[in-house]
């Protein structure tokens, strides 16, 4: 096990599942012996606004925050709140994004509009990863399992080969849905290598 | 095996070990999670209560009657139950009695971020502060030996990053109290002058008892590993000071800060010469140990307001800036809205039509009817001001000849919470005040717990289900409306109705929150006819999230939109229909 404390932020829109995300992942984490550490707002975030999820884990993990600056990786949900994100993260860090908007209050009232050049802008700055997991999704025949499609792709970063990601997915998902989240994981994990060997190539 | 938990899993738990009986909350975010963890154990029994005052003087009585317990609630929640938690102070406990308020840096749901460790201060209560889920648990544990031990009400400080941050816990065994037999003792729990008097001297000596503890406490650590730095912390402080601080300082990790461990600081100072006071919000423990004559560093260098963060911290320190990159990307806030379907919408696009009228709201789901594009609120206090402001303001239009209607809105919970009073304050003062109870059926915003309106208990229990209606009636109210706001034209017909009526009038407007998932909701689907749809973007006047303009055209997203057929309503071509 190395020594150094990695932090992961995972950011998204309320309702989009990154609860479910973090508890797979810290519940794997917890199960190889690392010594995690977690923190999440909720309050407000059923209406439609940001949440974000702080992960951290290593051999001995004192603050379960995470400052600006200070995360090597981001996981997020929607395309903007990457953007939002992006303050958490270390120069050469690694953002795996979700190629998908969810329309916020003041664009849907025609207040504001959204943003365009958000992954090109993050491209330029960061090493991303991107494609559309709500459509991955769509494929597989169940939108919900949008966000484990991503757990797949951050599970596939991460290289932590110790980690028994199919017992943790089983501890946190209905027995009903198991088979649909395997196939979603498996998916997710596939786009991040082949996305990972573009970038390398 | 150890687990991974809250701090608010982990608090449960430990309530649960400490053999507590009684447990009695109102909800609050972060506060929440405690009391709905608890309701697992069988051998605890946990309610809401209408608000935190009753729920302070339940466990009280509780503890009087010789069983171990607890009041749970967040930060704001003590302003409302400090009246009998000063007198319990005086009073001292039978069974262990502990006080958990649940504290807000940096107001993520919060009106205030109001620094509660100056109530254990004030009402001369010792404190605990953990600073992980693991001290959670086995403080609350101890939290009820000192309660005991020293006959006094415990306070069990925790704050937002405390609640809602996972670590990992080693679950105890789980003790075997035994109730005390009762015994009627009037010279103790009569809060009279002549017993208070009695009872003020005790309360001194019981501090100085209470002083050497915390000198002792296993829970205040020193830890001396360099005499040119060190830092004191407490709470959540004190992992990010093991964070950023080297680790060849001397820590003193201080969770048991009322009273603060006098002794142990001067002997820290001793030994250590450069002192960081590193805590949250108000500088509680520095300006006490400034006051002992030991000079620190603290607020002058680190933030006086919103929580910490390592990085924060040690820019502080080292002015290490943290060079954010500009992504040079135009950002949207995504401020948090009413929910697609939401019945209070209905109710706020036709009242904010009405150009005289003037609305105090009140804490809930339904203050963002106060946000854009519905804009329909004029303030908002606290719990239960939205019957009582609304009455000042329509008695200040009186005296100054305004002409206006004034509206008071105050949800269903709220209404059993604290506003009941006001709307008896409308009546016998005889306010020209339209008091409005949004019943949505749920206490929404902190994630739909039950209430004294909604027929069943923390537990699950069947409960009387108390009317809003008889209790308006029976207060004096001689016209009590009662309307559905998915129906636009009935609830501007409700809203004409209760402005021109003679008689004293209250509005009940009702209909479950569309997140309740114990409700039959008539879902459906609202589509837009392109063809039809002329861009006058009145349809975007109701605030909702499931509809926005794509190519220059409204939009309903099938994935968020729920068929309440609001937007449908003010649509004039009618360009918006249900989905067959």
């Amino acid at each position: 096990m190395s020594e150094a404390v990695k932090s992961i932020v995972l950011i998204g829109v309320g309702g989009q599942g990154t609860i479910l995300v973090s508890n797979v992942l810290t519940s794997a984490l917890v199960a190889a012996g690392y010594d995690v550490k977690m923190s999440e707002i909720h309050g407000m975030a059923q209406r439609g606004g940001s949440v974000s999820t702080q992960i951290r884990y290593g051999q001995k993990v004192y603050s379960p925050l995470i400052g600006a600056g200070e995360a090597d990786l981001l996981l997020a949900f929607e395309r903007m709140e990457a953007v939002r994100g992006a303050a958490y993260l270390k120069e050469d860090a690694l953002i795996i994004v979700n190629d998908y908007a969810i329309v916020p209050p003041p664009v849907a009232s025609g207040k504001a509009s959204y943003p365009d050049n958000c992954i090109e802008a993050l491209s330029n700055k960061f090493k991303v990863i991107s494609f559309n997991a709500a459509r991955v999704a769509e494929e597989l025949g169940n939108s919900r399992v949008m966000n484990v499609v991503l757990l797949g792709a951050m599970a596939e970063v991460l290289q932590l080969d110790s980690l028994d990601w199919d017992t943790a997915l089983k501890e946190n998902v209905p027995e009903l849905f198991i088979e649909t989240n395997q196939k979603a994981f498996k998916r997710g994990r596939e786009l991040a290598r082949s996305e990972e060997k573009a970038y390398e190539a | 095996m150890k687990r991974l938990m809250s701090g608010n899993e982990a608090v449960a738990r430990g309530l649960y070990e400490a053999g507590v009986k009684l447990a009695s909350a109102y909800p609050g975010t972060p506060s929440t999670e405690i009391i709905e963890n608890l309701n697992q154990y069988d051998s605890v029994y946990s309610e809401w209560a209408p608000n935190e005052k009753v729920a302070v003087e339940v466990a009280y009585g509780a503890s009087i009657a010789g069983v171990r317990s607890v009041a749970i609630m967040k930060h704001v929640g003590l302003n409302v139950a400090a009246d009998p938690i000063f007198n319990a102070v005086y009073d001292g406990v039978e069974g262990g009695f502990v006080i958990i308020s649940a504290d807000d840096p940096s107001m993520h749901s919060s009106q205030n971020e109001q620094d509660n460790r100056h109530y254990a201060r004030a009402a001369k209560m010792p404190m605990f502060e953990p600073s992980d889920s693991q001290e959670c648990l086995d403080m609350i544990r101890e939290a009820f030996e000192v309660s005991e031990r020293f006959d006094t009400p415990v306070f069990f400080r925790m704050t937002t990053r405390i609640c809602h941050s996972k670590s990992l816990v080693e679950p105890g065994d789980v003790l075997e109290i035994e109730a005390i037999p009762y015994k009627k003792n009037p010279a103790k729990y009569i809060s009279s002058p002549g017993n208070a008097m009695v009872h003020r001297p005790l309360l001194e000596q019981r501090l100085l008892a209470l002083a050497d503890y915390s000198d002792k406490s296993e829970f205040n650590r020193v830890e001396i590993n360099n005499t040119n730095f060190g830092v004191i912390a407490s709470g959540i402080s004190v992992q990010i000071a093991r964070e950023v601080f080297p680790s060849d300082y001397s820590f003193l990790s201080l969770a048991f800060t009322y009273p603060l461990p006098k002794k142990l600081i001067h002997s820290f100072a001793e030994q250590v010469d450069e002192i960081y006071v590193l805590e949250e919000v108000d500088p509680f423990m520095e300006e006490q140990i400034k006051a002992l004559g030991i000079e620190v560093r603290g607020k002058d260098i680190f933030p006086k307001m919103f929580e910490l963060n390592p990085a924060i911290v040690r820019e502080c320190l080292r002015g290490e800036k943290q060079e954010l990159s500009d992504l040079d990307v135009d950002m949207v806030a995504r401020p948090p809205s009413l929910c697609p379907g939401c019945p209070h919408r209905g109710f706020f696009y036709s009242i904010r039509k009405k150009k005289k009228a003037v609305i105090a709201g009140d804490i809930g789901c339904y203050t963002l009817g106060g946000s854009e594009p519905l804009s329909a609120i004029d303030s908002v206090i606290c719990m239960g001001a939205g019957f009582s402001a609304a009455m000042g303001m329509s008695k200040a239009f009186e005296l100054s000849g305004e002409d206006k209607v004034v509206f008071g809105v105050v949800g269903d919970s709220t209404f059993f919470h604290s506003g009941i009073t006001g709307a008896i304050e409308i009546i016998y003062n005889k306010g020209r005040v339209i008091p409005v109870v949004l019943d949505n059926s749920t206490t929404s915003m902190t994630g739909q717990q039950d209430n004294p309106g909604t027929g069943r208990t923390l537990s699950g229990e069947i409960a009387e289900k108390i009317s809003i209606e008889a209790i308006f009636r029976a207060v004096g109210y001689e016209k009590v409306i009662t309307v559905d706001p998915q129906d636009l034209t009935a609830m501007e017909a409700a809203i004409d109705e209760a402005i021109d009526s003679d008689q004293t009038c209250a509005m009940i407007v009702r209909r479950p929150c569309v997140l309740l998932k114990n409700v039959e909701h008539d879902f459906k689907l609202c589509e837009v006819d392109r063809d039809l749809c002329t861009s006058c973007r009145r349809c975007l006047q109701v605030g909702c999230m499931a509809i926005y303009y794509v190519d220059d055209k409204a939009y309903i997203d099938p994935g968020l939109c729920t068929g309440c057929t609001v937007c449908m309503q003010v649509c004039n071509f009618d360009a918006i229909h249900i989905v067959e």
